[in-house]
């Protein structure tokens, strides 16, 4: 069912949701309360990333997983990581590097304040999962400047050669059993209980399941979801705190049967202003999303009738579309395959190859490429892939540049021209193609 | 009369050293592997390869540094976007213009994630290159971070014996190890004279000194540097007053011949730098009996420089390889040069300046590109910050 929501503060302007985008807020509300009511409660965090997130290793700890990604994402979103930014800019921060580093730097130096309005504990443990992103290993060593806390280094090593080797898992599995392990039983003062990762890792599965059912919903037409902007809701729970536990499997069935509901009714995905009525151009996006004008940004595509279909952003959390899936007959080498898997940790080749294939398994008309100035790690490349996949797939490509968390790269009326100009290319290549035929 | 026949005798080998310097179709790197037949030349790029298993091989190691100021970057600029670093896009310009035609594999260590990327474009534009991304452990435990790297420098070891036609043997290996050894205590040799007399060794001079170990075999860059030192000693310069800086940021892209020479001429010698560390990357020598990979790997793990490319596990040691260098080479103050938009070296930036300033150790920073050709306002910064530490720093 969609629902239509008033905002708070903004009360002339109504905003459609599917239930399950509101099932998935008040999941992620019910964590940021548990995270700053940790002081009162005693629960103890533990900070990480995103990619290569060890969330059922993170629970068999009982400790909280606060994702300082998913806190910039947050101030973005609520229009806060401007100043964020500036300030942290301010105390010496270089204006060239990631802005998810610097709000979230920025928050610090502000109070710390979450999306609740509370202010959000200091970590006990930072985990820094060093998985696809350079960056990481500077912000974490940052923290643990300011919290100093202890401090775990799990090292991802990156798939160069596009695969996966013994030595890696090997390495990755010794530093887990070894390091990572033994550090968050002394900090957390639980003993480990693989039987209990176990556990979570099926829940795990069963959720990832779901969850590709759901993305894979998008190859009908029209899609029944938007791969991108809807995307980031879906992999909200699956990427941050909820993977492993008996809320994410529920939150994915629910999803699943809402797709299907809107599969059975021939509809479209819900779009903050409604249900969209004409799928017109299906696209694949590369790249995160600008966060700062993120409905802005996604009402220039369904104004136009564009539906992403698939999305390499949705991935970065975890590749689950081409099989992988938690397996807890393996469960330390399990978490390091899942590790070296996710989108960012994979080599260019390997990139162009996914994205090439989303085009042709989703039948798309085009690939899209919102290259963010802050990321080095997805777009140092990216012009490169949109040379090789349009001449793969013989699919017109575009470029739009922003950025994640700083709206000073947001320039509406430039992304809206290049947007109108690239449906326009589609229309003449499909004109040229029936001319053909 | 000696003055003036050593000041030609080092005239002499700064002239070799600056044409090495100047020549982006690495002519030199060419006749070498036209000398002989089954010879092969393996690009690297910064920071850190184990050149060693490509000398073993019997093959020439090539360090890429991009393109420097003088290289009109034509076709790079169109695989780069404008927020991203300078070296791969001049770096393009040299593979897509023809001049690494030559090479027969590139090396592309783990850096950042900009040179990362670029390992896979490489292999997607040069597809009968052999190209590696080389992963290196940021665990130092020999049973771990230890075991992961001597797979990979063995994997390495079989790539290269396989594009040899033969494989590299532990003898072999263990004789390059030494020719490396020796190398690398030349360059430090080197470090610790400008040191202690930086007017002798002026900074550009070092830098084109170490610069011509990029494309020289390592046998004759250590005569050379042999030879320079042995003239410079004895070559009377001129002291002036200035102040005495650590150089820091400059690891990976890059900085003008221009922008080193005007931070002397601003009042600032060079007394130690981060510049092209694979020559020194190993601080010590390594062993040359036993596994040479468990060697290279132990040197690795517990004997090598400290950059930002590399994880610090030790919160109280992090940045303190800084001050180590500022205290060892007797200098008043340290100048962040970092290239724009380098992750690396931005983001460790501020950490670096935290301890400076606890350690009371004066500091400045700015940025650059390779091809920054505009040196007054470095300059002036460096001339102010020199005259700050002459007029302040005893007070």
């Amino acid at each position: 069912m969609t629902t239509i929501v008033t905002p708070k503060g903004a009360p002339a302007k109504q905003v459609a949701k599917d239930d399950s985008m509101l099932k998935q807020k008040e999941m992620m509300a019910a964590h940021y309360d548990r995270l700053t009511n940790a002081p009162e409660t005693g629960d103890k965090v533990a900070s990480t990333f995103v990619p290569g997130n060890l969330n059922e290793l993170i629970m068999c700890f009982g400790l909280l997983n606060n994702l300082p990604e998913v806190n910039a994402i947050q101030s973005g979103l609520r229009r806060q990581s401007g100043a964020y930014v500036l300030e942290a800019e301010k105390i010496g921060h270089s204006e060239d590097v990631c802005t998810y580093v610097k709000s979230d730097i920025g928050m610090m130096a502000k109070g710390n304040i979450g999306p609740n309005g509370k202010r959000l504990p200091d970590p006990n443990v930072l985990l820094l999962s060093y998985t696809g992103c350079f960056t990481f290993m500077k912000w974490f060593e940052l923290l643990r400047e300011q919290y100093k806390c202890e401090t775990i280094m799990l090292h991802t090593p990156y798939m160069g050669d596009g695969k996966i080797t013994r030595n890696m898992i090997d390495y990755m599995v010794k530093q887990l059993k070894e390091e990572v392990i033994p550090t968050l039983e002394r900090v957390s003062g639980v003993k480990f209980d693989i039987d209990r990762l176990r556990e979570y890792l099926k829940k795990s599965a069963a959720a990832e399941e779901d969850l590709v059912r759901v993305l894979q919903s998008a190859k009908r037409k029209p899609s029944p979801i938007d791969a991108y902007f809807g995307g980031i809701y879906y992999i909200g729970p699956i990427f941050g705190a909820f993977r492993g536990t008996d809320d994410a499997i529920d939150y994915y069935k629910f999803l699943r049967a809402e797709v299907e509901e809107r599969v059975a009714a021939g509809k479209g995905p819900v779009t903050p202003d409604g249900d969209m009525e004409k799928e017109k151009y299906r696209l694949v996006v590369e790249g995160p999303p600008n966060y700062t004008n993120f409905r802005q940004f996604w009402k220039m595509f369904y104004d136009e009738g564009a539906v992403v279909v698939a999305s390499s952003y949705t991935k970065v959390g975890g590749v689950y579309d081409f099989g992988f899936r938690h397996d807890p007959a393996n469960p330390l080498e399990t978490l390091a395959e899942y590790c070296l898997g996710v989108y960012t940790n994979r080599s260019l080749p390997m990139r162009i190859d996914m994205l090439a294939n989303y085009i042709n398994d989703y039948e798309a008309d085009g690939l899209l490429i919102n290259s963010i100035k802050s990321c080095n790690s997805f777009s140092a490349g990216q012009l490169l892939i949109m040379r090789e996949v349009e001449k793969r797939t013989g699919k017109p490509a575009a470029f739009v540049e922003s950025d994640l968390v700083d709206p000073r790269y947001f320039s509406a009326a430039n992304i809206k021209n290049r947007l109108e100009s690239y449906f326009q290319m589609i229309e003449q290549k499909r004109a040229g193609a029936r001319a053909a035929a | 009369m000696a003055t003036s026949l050593n000041g030609s005798r080092t005239a002499a080998i700064v002239a070799r050293a600056q044409a090495l310097f100047d020549d982006l179709s690495f002519t030199a790197a060419r006749a070498w592997k036209d000398a002989a037949p089954d010879r092969k030349v393996i690009g690297y790029m910064p920071i850190y390869v184990p050149r060693e298993l490509i000398h073993a091989a019997g093959f020439l190691p090539l360090g890429i540094l991009g393109g420097g100021d003088q290289l009109e970057v034509i076709h790079g600029d169109a695989y780069y976007q404008s927020y991203i670093c300078r070296i791969p896009r001049s770096t393009i310009e040299l593979g897509v213009s023809g001049r690494l035609d030559f090479v027969d594999g590139m090396l592309f260590p783990s850096i950042c994630d900009v040179i990362r990327n670029l390992s896979g474009m490489w292999k997607m534009m040069f597809p009968h290159v052999y190209v590696r991304y080389f992963d290196v452990p940021q665990n130092y435990r020999d049973d771990i971070g230890g075991n992961y790297y001597v797979n990979e420098l063995a994997e390495l070891r079989h790539d290269l014996g396989t594009l040899r036609g033969k494989p590299i043997t532990d003898e072999e290996l263990n004789r390059s190890i030494a020719v490396y050894n020796e190398n690398r205590r030349l360059v430090r040799e080197l470090y610790a004279f400008r040191a202690q007399r930086p007017w002798q060794v002026p900074a550009a001079e070092a830098y084109l000194m170490v610069r011509a170990g990029m494309v020289l075999p390592v046998e004759a860059h250590s005569e050379l540097i042999g030879d320079y030192l042995a003239a410079a000693a004895t070559e009377e310069r001129p002291r002036r007053d200035n102040c005495r800086i650590v150089l820091t940021g400059v690891f990976c892209e890059q900085p003008p011949l221009n922008l080193i020479k005007s931070l002397e001429l601003a009042g600032c010698y060079v007394v130690d730098d981060d510049l092209l560390l694979v020559t020194r990357w190993l601080t010590a020598d390594v062993s040359t009996d036993g596994d040479p990979l468990q060697n290279l790997a132990r040197a690795f793990l517990h004997q090598s420089e400290s950059t930002a490319a590399k994880y610090e596990p030790n919160l109280k040691e992090k940045g303190q390889h800084l001050v180590r260098a500022v205290r060892r080479s007797g200098a008043e103050g340290v100048i962040f040069a970092c290239p724009s938009f380098c992750d690396p070296a931005l983001l460790e930036r501020p950490m670096l300046q935290h301890v400076l300033n606890d350690a009371g150790i004066p500091h400045i920073a700015f940025k650059y590109a390779e091809n920054s050709g505009q040196m007054q306002p470095i300059r002036e910064q460096a001339g102010t910050f020199s005259d700050s530490i002459k007029l302040w720093s005893a007070t």
